[in-house]
């Protein structure tokens, strides 16, 4: 696998000496195989599209596979810091790997920048000053859906996400923001491809509607399930259950749902119109939010290259903070935990000739920061 | 909870269990006639899969998808067995394990180099589509009822190969004596192909069936394939009833236990932590009833003398 990502970066034209002084050296540990795969592809193939854009002679990505297991990506991280002295982590994308790597990563002084997952503590209390994150807190998207569930005018909400450390920010975060009661609120089992029995609860509830967060194939077998369960209930959710990697899958099951995301590929920003295009002559395919995400996230990292040395941990930091760099949601900026102040519009899914996307109807939250700045002290 | 709910909820659990049959019994048939741990098995459900979904793409037809899943499963098995498994017979369960987790990664691997990382496409027609009426008002999904119907007439028809057709008779015996039925001059290595391919197919099958209602994608073969072995260690390792009796334990335990133990909970802690606490011991409940079936008749509820 090594190997592999070597002579992926070599490809790209990025393999520099080891020994240069002032290069910087990213690790990325993210999730190639298995059932999640799409979503680490997308961040790395975001990622590494900016990284060939700018065609830098000074940055160094080493591309490793978490398989989605905490335990081999707290592996990975040891081998990256120890052996590859890596100056930068980043790519994870479940919230429990994160938990399990970052706090480790930091305390060991790496800079980690999280292009996805964002588990509250990272947030809160357990912050650090080399932790950026560069997508949301884990409970930012689903806020903007209890709040749009509220303004439909949904009382009675059927809320379900997994059992796992970003399950238990959906909820909370939903819950925060919407102002009618719960009809009932279930935990399923992470990577559940089965859904028959949450669907017959909801059915003997007297909900007005659905919000589920189920990213990846869950969200596919969900979907599908539901709707041919003659369960006709309008349904709420995080751009995570809507991404542009599962619609296909999805099929026609999906048009018209609304959910929330702080980017969309219809973003008007110049950025955004040439990321899109650029994205998919490159990979052939739209690019999703994890895509957006990855692209923000190396394009964030080499702001911070221009602007200071990695050795130079202070300066690098604050030009990390700074962030000054062309996001392609638009304007772009950290709260004071490190997370962005963004905005998060409310899309809708739509069938563009024979692709199923979205498209923005809305803004959910504007500048939404989280709920957990105020229990940082850096 | 109304007794709807509960209805509902048995049959959701009935279906979970005739499909994690389909998968137990070729894995139980397999290790009884030849002795092999394989953990492969899951992968063939996901050759299933993909190829139902690219003959659906293909043909639009999903009759033809499912044959489609059926012939490739089953002639991956065929090439499998050839090249790999029959290598393994004699080589004791720990190279067995290893050779065939190899496997998995090559199909794994091989599957996303030729459709790629993202999940396909596949759907039910659109005439089993929607919910049907059954008596006492319960509405319930069309497909899900014909995947409980067509597990059951499987089940029945592996019932009646085993107990009255003459290659029945030859897989009982091999389960008994497998050198014995060697010396009595049959192809034993024939036999093998035969129900390494029959094996194959029905999890090919199993796959093409559930992939309608789930995501088509790399690795999800491997979370059932856990399923089946705790089925199989429930039901008694090489019996075909017990593999029917553990699949369905399982899906009821599963499901119910789902709904139920929430609600269990709820009567003593506050809604959040209920629904936090009862979901996670929910997903140890199948292996939970396993220990207890294992610590009362250790070989299983069917298990022979293996």
């Amino acid at each position: 696998m090594k190997l592999k990502s070597l002579i992926l970066a070599a490809s790209m034209g990025l393999a520099v000496a080891a020994a240069q002084a002032e290069g910087v050296k990213v690790g990325m540990i993210t999730t190639l195989s298995g059932g999640g795969a799409g979503l680490g592809i997308d961040v790395r193939d975001g990622f590494m599209l900016a990284v060939k854009q700018a065609g830098r002679s000074d940055l160094e990505v080493v591309i490793e596979d978490d398989q989605r297991k905490p335990d081999i990506a707290v592996q990975l991280a040891d081998k990256m810091i120890q052996s590859e002295k890596v100056d930068v982590l980043t790519g994870i994308i479940w919230s429990n790997l994160a938990m399990a790597v970052v706090p480790a990563a930091t305390a060991q002084g790496k800079f980690y920048l999280s292009p996805n997952a964002g588990p509250s503590p990272l947030a809160g209390k357990g912050c650090h000053k080399n932790y950026f994150n560069v997508a949301w807190q884990n409970d930012n998207l689903h806020e903007a859906a209890g709040g749009y569930a509220s303004d439909a005018g949904h009382k009675k909400a059927f809320i379900l996400a997994p059992n796992y450390p970003a399950g238990k920010d959906a909820l909370t975060g939903f819950k925060r923001f919407f102002k009618g009661e719960l009809a009932g609120e279930v935990y399923t089992k992470l990577g559940q491809t089965d859904y028959a029995a949450e669907i017959a609860q909801i059915r003997a509830s007297d909900a007005d509607s659905v919000f589920f967060f189920l990213p990846g194939g869950m969200g596919i077998s969900f979907l599908k399930q539901y709707a041919d369960s003659g369960v006709d209930l309008p349904v709420v959710g995080p751009a995570f259950s809507f991404d542009q990697g599962i619609l296909q899958a999805v099929g026609a099951a999906a048009l018209g749902v609304k959910n929330t995301s702080q980017w969309s590929k219809d973003l008007g920003n110049a950025a955004n119109k040439a990321f899109v295009a650029d994205f998919q002559a490159e990979y052939g395919r739209l690019p999703s939010l994890y895509a957006s995400q990855g692209f923000d996230t190396a394009n964030l990292l080499m702001s911070a290259m221009d602007a200071a040395d990695v050795n130079d941990q202070d300066a690098f930091r604050a030009a990390l903070e700074a962030a000054k760099f062309d996001s392609v949601r638009g304007d772009f900026k950290f709260g004071p935990n490190h997370h962005p102040v963004q905005t998060i519009y409310v899309r809708e899914v739509i069938q563009e000739g024979d692709v199923f996307t979205n498209k923005i109807v809305g803004i959910g939250l504007k500048n939404h920061s989280d709920a957990y700045a105020a229990d940082c002290k850096m | 909870m109304s007794t709807i709910l509960l209805i509902e909820q048995t049959l959701n659990g009935l279906q979970f269990g005739v499909m994690l049959f389909l998968m137990a019994a070729g894995l139980t048939l397999i290790f009884g006639v030849m002795g092999l741990i394989n953990l492969a098995h899951g992968s063939l459900y996901m050759i299933g899969a993909f190829a139902a979904a690219a003959v659906a793409a293909a043909t639009g037809s999903f009759i033809l998808a499912l044959i489609g899943s059926l012939i490739a499963a089953a002639i991956a098995g065929v090439i499998v067995e050839m090249t790999v498994i029959r290598r393994l017979y004699d080589r004791d369960h720990l190279d067995q394990v290893l050779a065939t987790f190899a496997l998995i990664l090559i199909f794994s691997e091989g599957t996303r180099w030729v459709f790629g990382s993202f999940p396909l496409f596949l759907d039910k027609p659109a005439w089993l589509s929607g919910t049907v009426m059954l008596p006492f008002g319960i509405e319930y999904s069309l497909y899900r009822l014909t995947i409980i119907l067509i597990g059951l007439a499987v089940a029945g028809g592996l019932f009646w190969m085993i107990a009255r057709t003459r290659i029945g008779i030859q897989i009982r015996a091999g389960e008994n004596d497998r050198e014995m039925i060697g010396a009595l001059g049959v192809n034993i290595s024939r036999l093998y192909t035969l129900v390494f391919a029959l094996g194959a197919a029905l999890a090919g099958f199993a796959g093409a069936l559930i992939g309608a209602i789930q995501s088509v994608q790399v690795g999800m073969g491997e979370p059932v394939l856990i399923l089946a072995f705790v089925v199989i260690v429930i039901g008694g390792i090489g019996s075909i009833k017990g593999a029917l009796v553990g699949a369905i334990l399982v899906g009821l335990t599963d499901t119910l236990g789902r709904l139920l133990l929430p609600q269990f909970f709820g009567l003593f802690m506050d809604a959040s932590a209920a629904t936090s606490v009862g979901s996670s011991l929910s997903s140890m409940l199948i292996y939970i009833l396993m220990a207890g079936v294992l610590l009362f008749k250790p070989s299983g509820l069917f298990g022979g003398g293996h």
